[in-house]
């Protein structure tokens, strides 16, 4: 019991970490998600096949082999095509160094993720309005961007906040993975104070208790939402 | 004065062509009422009256402006043609005087004062001044029918475009809106309407036009159709439904 009051300090820095990186990877993936979530819509073939191959590859791999490609395979492809460029093409050596640095490798394979799910997210919800209110949008005379605007996208808005909170979550927990390779966050924490101190049993028992005490204070915030948009939301639904 | 012209218009999904060519011309201030049976393309001619569907094939012309050239700015002309639907389609998240003034607004520009005003004097002429904050939802049917119908004529529109407008209300709900629908005519507004209420048709309705399988088969004033049709096939619809 002391052990985990003791290394206490630890672990809640390495929580920190999981909830920043978090937050920037769905911060991120909302970004990704909106672009790629229109773009599935799109009329555009070209524009709706490529949203599509991207969010069926990071929605139909693991994440962990996500993280290993990005981590370890980029560096090599950016070190091969460099040779490559220089042997081919006489330029000269631009990067002294391919290795990418573990937060930035973190950041882009959980945001390249979590926006694959966050453009399902986006889809669905702008699927779920009724093509009905945009034909009236639109006999109106609105644009389609319009209609999108004033109609669509405000309704939808409400409707994707549960799904969200809910991918929030989700990648709140598969961030442990990145524990492999050695990004400090709350698991890896977890890892160093259990090697030093042989008690596997009662710092990993901590680190679950964190984790959980995160997600539950996340999905009780996210319900809140839920309860206080419902109110406000004027669709029969 | 010709109001709406139109030339041999064809329509197709995929295979299935269900406008097979229909020819006609509706003048200003003309009721016109669109009966048949159900797959006959009455919603699928309506829709093409304001490009919600495009024809695959011959011409529309409303006010002079062709609709089926590609130089016609489609939002340009659908701002002159409303259309009210079965489903009455308001925005749910909107107050009922956001619902009619949205369009005025982001589309016309008028300034906002301006567009509530003309907003309330719709809501009261279909008779739901107090509802104007309410939300559709809060609304019986035949409420929002007349809040759709006062949001399309927001945009003064030249034609109005109606589909089964009736046919999703509980039965003493339907005349409520219909009276709506006389008084817009009285007031000589152009009009199309697809409906079954046979009453509605031979007290305004100038034209009847009957459609089967993608075709107009007969068409007169509404004492020729109901009393007096030739064509066997406009019998035994008609048969069928008086
Ligand atoms: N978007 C579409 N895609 C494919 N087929 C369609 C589409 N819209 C209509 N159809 C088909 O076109 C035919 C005519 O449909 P339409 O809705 O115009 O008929 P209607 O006369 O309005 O019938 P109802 O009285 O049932 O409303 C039907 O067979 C229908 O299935
Ligand atoms: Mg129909």
């Amino acid at each position: 019991m002391g052990l985990v009051i003791q290394s206490l300090p630890y672990l809640l820095l390495g929580a920190l970490q999981t909830l920043k990186i978090t937050l920037v990877a769905v911060a991120l993936g909302i970004i990704l998600g909106l672009i790629a979530g229109m773009g599935r819509l799109s009329r555009r073939r070209l524009t709706s096949f490529l949203a599509t191959c991207y969010v069926d590859f990071f929605r139909g791999t693991p994440l962990l082999v996500q993280i290993f490609i990005v981590y370890y395979g980029f560096p090599q492809l950016l070190n091969e095509g460099q040779q490559f460029l220089m042997a081919n093409f006489g330029l000269p050596q631009v990067l002294q160094t391919t290795h990418i640095p573990v937060f930035v490798a973190a950041t882009v394979s959980t945001s390249l993720n979590s926006g694959a799910y966050v453009a399902e997210i986006f889809r669905a919800g702008i699927q779920s309005i009724d093509r009905g209110q945009v034909e009236a949008a639109r006999s109106l005379g609105m644009t389609e961007r319009q209609s999108m605007r004033y109609i669509v996208l405000p309704q939808a808005f409400k409707r994707v906040i549960p799904p969200l909170g809910n991918e929030f979550i989700a990648m709140l927990k598969d961030t442990s993975l990145l524990s492999v390779i050695g990004y400090v966050e709350l698991t890896r924490q977890g890892q160093l104070i259990s090697a030093a101190t042989f008690r596997p049993l009662e710092v990993y028992f901590a680190v679950a208790l964190i984790y959980l005490a995160m997600t539950f204070t996340i999905s009780r915030f996210v319900d809140y939402l839920e309860r206080r948009l419902r109110t406000g939301d004027h669709d029969r639904s | 004065m010709t109001m709406i012209e139109v030339r041999n218009l064809h329509k197709s999904f995929g295979p299935l062509e269900v406008l097979r060519g229909i020819n006609c011309t509706i003048a200003a201030r003309e009721v016109v009422v669109v009966i048949g049976p159900s797959g006959s393309g009455k919603s699928t001619f309506l829709r093409c009256l304001n490009l919600l569907e495009r024809p695959t094939k011959g011409e529309v012309i409303i006010d002079g402006i062709s609709l089926t050239d590609p130089r016609t700015d489609i939002n340009a002309v659908r701002q002159e043609v409303g259309m009210v639907f079965q489903r009455f389609n308001l925005f749910p998240h909107k107050t009922v005087l956001e619902n009619i003034t949205l369009a005025p607004i982001k589309v016309r520009r008028l300034p906002a004062a301006r567009a509530e005003q003309q907003a309330l004097e719709l809501l009261t002429r279909v008779g739901l001044r107090d509802k104007a904050d309410s939300y559709p939802e809060q609304l019986s049917g035949g409420q929002q029918q007349r809040v759709a119908i006062a949001r399309a004529l927001a945009m003064q529109p030249k034609v109005m475009l109606f589909d089964e407008p009736t046919s999703a209300l509980d039965p003493e709900m339907v005349g409520e809106v219909l009276a709506v629908m006389k008084d817009l005519a009285r007031e000589g507004m152009t009009m199309v309407v697809v409906t079954h209420e046979m009453g509605f048709a031979r007290e305004v309705g100038d034209r009847v036009l009957f459609m089967d399988e993608g075709l107009i088969v007969e068409e007169g004033t509404p004492d020729q159709i109901f009393n007096n049709c030739r064509n066997p096939r406009t019998k035994s619809f008609l048969s069928k439904i008086l």
